[in-house]
This record gives C-alpha cells, structure tokens and sequence, in this order.
C-alpha cells in the first residue's frame, strides 16, 4: 500500500511540485528585469555571457589555492552526483520507463560504486568544512543542512539498495528521493539551474567591458 | 545625518533585479568569494567574507521573493530586516568594501557579488546609514564641485602654475574642440604633475583639446555612496558641459572609480546614450603611440611593477593600454603574481579613502600588496589613479618600505621624443 503510494501518485506529485516550483522560481526571476545597459560596449555580451557560462567551471589560480578543500571536494560531488543521477543502470531504467521513453548507455557496476564513493566524500568533506569553518558556519543557513542532509541520505539509501538488491531499500530511496524533488524549489538546491543565469548576467556584463570574467 | 528606515528599505527593494534575484538564488555559501576579498585575506575575519555583507539585502529578498521567507515572516519564524541590520551592517558595506570586483571574479555560480554591494549602498545611502566622511564627500561634491572641495579658482591655479613649468597655454573652454579632459580633484591637490604630463603629451601629439570651467572633475562620490540622485547630478554636469562645447570625447583621468562613474554608469544614470565618446587617458596615450602620433625615446631600467587600479582593469576593461605603454617605456617591467583583472587592491577604493574611521582597517588590509611586492622585490611601483597612489604611499610608508610610487602618464611624459613646441595652444593646429 505505502509502497504503491511512493511507487505512483506520490512521484508524480513530487514531480509535480518540481517541476512547477522551479519554472515559478526561474519565473520569478525574469519577472524582476533588468534595466538595458546604455554605456557603449566595447564588446558583445552574449560572448561574454557564453564564456563565462563555462569558464567558471575552472577556478582562478590563486582561490584554486586558498579554496583547494572546497574545489576538490566541489568537484567530487558534483561530477560524481552526475555520473549516478545520469548513468547508474537503475536511473536509466527508471527515467527511460517515466521519463523519456527511451534509454543510454550506462556505467558499468564499478564504475558506478566509484562514483558513489566519490561523490559521497565529496559530500561528506563540503558538509564538515560547512560546519568547521568559519566562514562557512557563519554564512550557512538551516536550509544549506536540509539540502545536504536530504542530498546523503538519498544517495545513502540509493547505495544500500542497489548493493541489497531489497525492495522496502529501494522505495526508502525513492521516497528520499520525492522528498528532496519537493524541496528543491524552495531552497539554495536552485542553484542548479540558476548558476546559468548568475554566470550569464556577469558574463553579459564583464564581456560588455571586454573583461574576461 | 537623519535615518529612515522605510525609505531605506523602499531603495533596497527597488534595486532587487533579475541579476540580483538570479545571484541570491544560485549562493551555495561555499565562501570562496572570502578567498578573494583582501579584507578578509589579511584579517580571518569571517564577517568580512563579501556575500556576507549582503545580509541586509538577501534578508529583505528571501522576505519578499521567496515562498519560505514570506511563509517564515508569517509564522514569526524569521525576523524582517529591521533598522538595527541597518545599523549593524553599515561598517561592513562601505569600510570593508572598496567595490574592487575581485570576489565578482571567483563565485562559481558566477554571482557579481561587487555590483550586488553597489546596489545595496543605494539603501543605506536612503536610510542614512552611511559613513560621515562619505556624505561630507558628496556634500562638497554636490555643491562645491569636488569631494574635496577643489574650486574653478583652485584649478585655475594649478593650470597656472603648469603654464608656468611648461611654457603652454592650457585651453579652457574652447568651442569644438575634439577632446574634453577631465581631473580628479587628488590630481589637482596632489599630483598637479599630472596635469602637466597630460598637457605636454597632448602638446607633442598635436591635440585638439580643451579644460571645461563648468565641468573639470571627473569623481563621482554619488556612486560610491550610493546615491544615484547625487551621482546622476554630478555626472550630468559633465555631460552638459561637454555637449555645449560640442567636443566628440572626454577624457576620463586616471583615477578608477571616476571612470566608471563616467564611463560604465553615466549614460545609465542619466537615461541615454551620451553625444561624445568616453576615452581613458591610458586608452588615448596607447592609441596615440601606436598611431604615430605620440613618439617616445629611450627606456627607464629601474626594474619596475604595475599596480593595477580595480576600476580601470578589472571593472574597467582597459587591461592591455598600461602594459603596452610600459613596453614602451621601462625595460625592467614585471608582474605581479596577481596582476590584470586578478589583481589586488590597494585597499583604498570605494570610497574607503575618504571615510577616515576605516583608516586602520585600510592600513591593515595593505599586508596584502605589501606580501605582493615583497614577493617581487621590486622598488618602483607604477600605477594610474591618484587615489591608489596615495592609498599606496600611506601603506608604504606606514609599513617603513623602501618602494617609490609613480604614475604612468608621468613616467610617459618623461619619455616624449621631442620638446613639445612651446607655441601650440591646443588647438591641434601646427603652430
Ligand atoms: S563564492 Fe559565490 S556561491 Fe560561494 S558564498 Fe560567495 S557568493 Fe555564495
Ligand atoms: S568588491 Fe573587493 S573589497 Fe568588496 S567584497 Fe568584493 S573582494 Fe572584497
């Protein structure tokens, strides 16, 4: 019975919410606006605003230094979060049957461990400067921890159940899941899709003035 | 100065934009941008980190623009921006933030956190909350002319002087003429030399320019406070003049923070485009050089270094100009390991030099381009904005280093290939 409300309406309610929430959000940004920049460019602002989209992927030399904790552990949560969330076999059987309609190629058991274990350093090491630091402790909000929080123990619950093959673990999983599509909208979470706007507005920007930013 | 809060808080809110939405939703605060802030690199103190100095204005957004914000307020969960945020932030939003754009350069979702800053001046600068050197600053600049109080009489009596030294007639308000040059009133006060350099080039170049007496300063304490009102007042008195005189470009002096003003705010301040085009004096010099126009002779060797002034590089975009001027002129140039658009500020910019309860602070963030030279072991510092050379030399001398400051355009000067022809009036005729 919990089973087929997590296994149907509650997914697409969560999905639902996710999906509204964050067009509403990213509405709700546009709707601000922005004032059209009169001074004379020295250059366009799409090219600036494509570059910088991606430039700051990479980090500037000397915060590559001073940050290096913070980038590397960046890096392996983010890069491992992508591999699992887009390649582990089971997401690609599972959004190939909901979603898309059609599926891809996934990684290979192994591979898809290493990407968990990575990714879940990663997190582990971005939650713990968060505490320790005191920057970090001084800027972070309880909605930081709710996202980390809810972010482990999806991919937690995710690990055990694949490793388990056992089916309450894997509606444990998939419920955390739910859960996290709801909160997404509210919080920081966000800045999944609205990095694409930060960058592109300083980018825009920056390139106008023929700074590469 | 008086306070009030509503009017604070009504200036805050209209300065919510897009980008501004777009950068409070994308922080993860992860705190990079505190790698990158000199105020935080030299002191460890967390509350210096730039996102942080935001706090006022991402209160006021998650208030207004977020479903949990509007939901916690409701509930007395949260409490609203009160007027003690006010209070309590003022320090941080103008004595600990030159505007220099290098957090800007760092955030990985990319937020500009330094135009954030900027736009947040403009409520504290409603509210009132601002420092006293700032608003006596802007008090001089809107009704003397200058944030320092430079009158036409002060300048004529620079101009004098100059004429004296080299011999030139400076052309004041001279109709038509193709380029209009602005001051800084630290030029005026402090570096005439300036003044002087900037006429015997233009001499030697054969260029027609002209000084307005209606309009001669080019700083704008309006941005760096935060009063758009004051800022909008103070360029347009540039944009006046230089229409009336029907000149095609001014230009704008060394000086960083009056160059954006006049160049990357201006035209948004007052609505429109402007007639004439807006050059900076290294832009010109660079121009003039690689189209013959300026000849230069022989090579200073004292190894040298190039303080970058945030406003005109990184914030600016006039990156290459002083390097290549520099080539031209000094065969011992090096850079710093931080140099162009990643380079450190002095410590002064913002507006920070002219609020004397931040001086300690200023002096103690100076450890930054202190560890920077030192690194070089480097003895001769150029640099292009009188404010940074002051901010410098204080730092310097405050520290007991053996490093001497110069400007740029003077040590270009100091290269001219020819003596400039004591008959030309600026007009750009050959005489
Ligand atoms: S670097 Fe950017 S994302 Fe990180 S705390 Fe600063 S503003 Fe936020
Ligand atoms: S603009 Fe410069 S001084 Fe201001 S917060 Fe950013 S790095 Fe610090």
């Amino acid at each position: 019975m919990i089973g087929q409300l997590i296994d149907g309406p509650l997914w697409y309610f969560s999905l639902a919410v996710f999906g509204v929430g964050m067009l509403y959000r990213l509405y709700s940004i546009l709707r601000a606006g922005v004032k059209p920049d009169l001074a004379t460019p020295r250059a366009g602002g799409g090219a600036g605003a494509l570059r910088n989209l991606f430039s700051r992927f990479a980090p500037r030399r000397d915060v590559a230094t001073r940050g290096r904790l913070t980038l590397i552990a960046g890096y392996l949560f983010h890069l491992g979060l992508f591999a699992l969330l887009f390649f582990a076999q089971p997401h690609v059987d599972f959004l190939a049957e909901r979603i898309t309609g059609f599926g891809w190629p996934a990684l290979p058991y192994w591979a898809f461990i290493i990407s968990a274990e990575l990714a879940l350093v990663g997190l582990l090491l971005l939650w713990l400067h968060r505490l320790l630091h005191p920057v970090t402790r001084l800027l972070s909000s309880v909605d930081d921890h709710i996202g980390t929080g809810l972010v482990f123990l999806v991919m937690l619950s995710g690990c055990l159940a694949l490793a388990q093959a056992f089916e309450p673990l894997r509606l444990l999983h998939l419920f955390l899941a739910e859960l996290l599509l709801i909160y997404f909208p509210f919080s920081s979470l966000m800045h999944t899709f609205t990095f694409v706007f930060s960058r592109g507005y300083t980018g825009a920007m920056m390139g106008r003035k023929g700074v590469n930013a | 100065m008086s306070h009030d809060f509503a009017k604070g808080v009504a200036a805050l809110e209209s300065q919510i934009d897009s980008r501004i939405a777009a950068y409070f939703s994308s922080c993860v605060h992860c705190g990079l941008c505190a790698e990158a802030c000199l105020f935080y690199t030299e002191t460890q103190d967390p509350r210096y980190t730039p996102i942080y100095k935001l706090e006022p204005m991402r209160r006021l957004w998650k208030e207004q623009h977020t479903f949990w914000g509007k939901f916690a307020i409701k509930l007395g969960l949260s409490k609203p921006l009160s007027e003690q945020d006010f209070a309590d932030w003022e320090e941080l939003v103008y004595d600990s933030c030159t505007l220099c754009g290098r957090c800007s350069m760092v955030c990985p979702v990319g937020n500009d956190i330094t135009y954030m800053i900027r736009k947040e001046r403009e409520g504290f600068a409603a509210a009132g909350y601002t420092p006293p050197g700032l608003q006596e600053a802007t008090h001089r600049a809107l009704t003397i002319g200058s944030p320092m109080g430079v009158t036409l009489k002060t300048l004529q009596a620079a101009l004098r002087h100059v004429e004296r030294n080299t011999g030139l007639k400076i052309p004041m308000d001279r109709q038509g003429a193709d380029y209009m040059a602005l001051f800084s009133s630290m030029e005026v006060v402090n570096f005439p030399e300036y003044i002087e350099s900037v006429a015997r080039i233009f001499d030697a170049a054969r260029l027609s320019w002209t000084i307005s007496s209606q309009a001669f300063e080019a700083t704008n304490s309006g941005i760096q406070i935060g009063s758009r009102e004051a800022a909008r007042e103070i360029v347009g008195r540039v944009v006046d003049a230089a229409e009336s005189l029907g000149v095609k470009y001014v230009i704008s002096p060394e000086c960083g923070h009056a160059y954006t003003a006049i160049r990357w705010e201006g035209p948004n301040l007052i609505g429109r485009p402007y007639k004439f085009e807006i050059i900076h004096i290294l832009e010109l010099l660079d121009q003039l050089q690689q189209e013959g126009r300026l000849k230069l002779s022989g090579l200073t060797e004292t190894p040298l270094t190039f303080h970058d002034p945030c406003q005109i590089v990184r914030r600016g975009g006039v990156i290459e100009p002083p390097r290549d001027l520099l080539g031209k002129v000094a065969s011992g140039f090096v850079e710093m390991a931080d140099h162009g658009e990643m380079n450190w500020c002095c410590g002064g910019g913002g507006g920070v030099s002219a609020n004397e309860r931040a001086e300690g602070l200023r002096l103690k963030v100076f450890d930054r381009k202190r560890k920077q030279l030192e690194a070089l072991g480097v003895k001769t510092l150029v640099t292009a904005c009188a404010n940074c050379r002051i901010v410098l030399e204080e730092g310097i001398e405050d520290r007991d280093m053996d490093v001497a400051v110069i400007g740029l355009t003077e040590l270009v000067a100091e290269h001219l290939a020819t003596t400039p022809a004591t008959a030309s009036d600026g007009s750009g005729a050959e005489s």
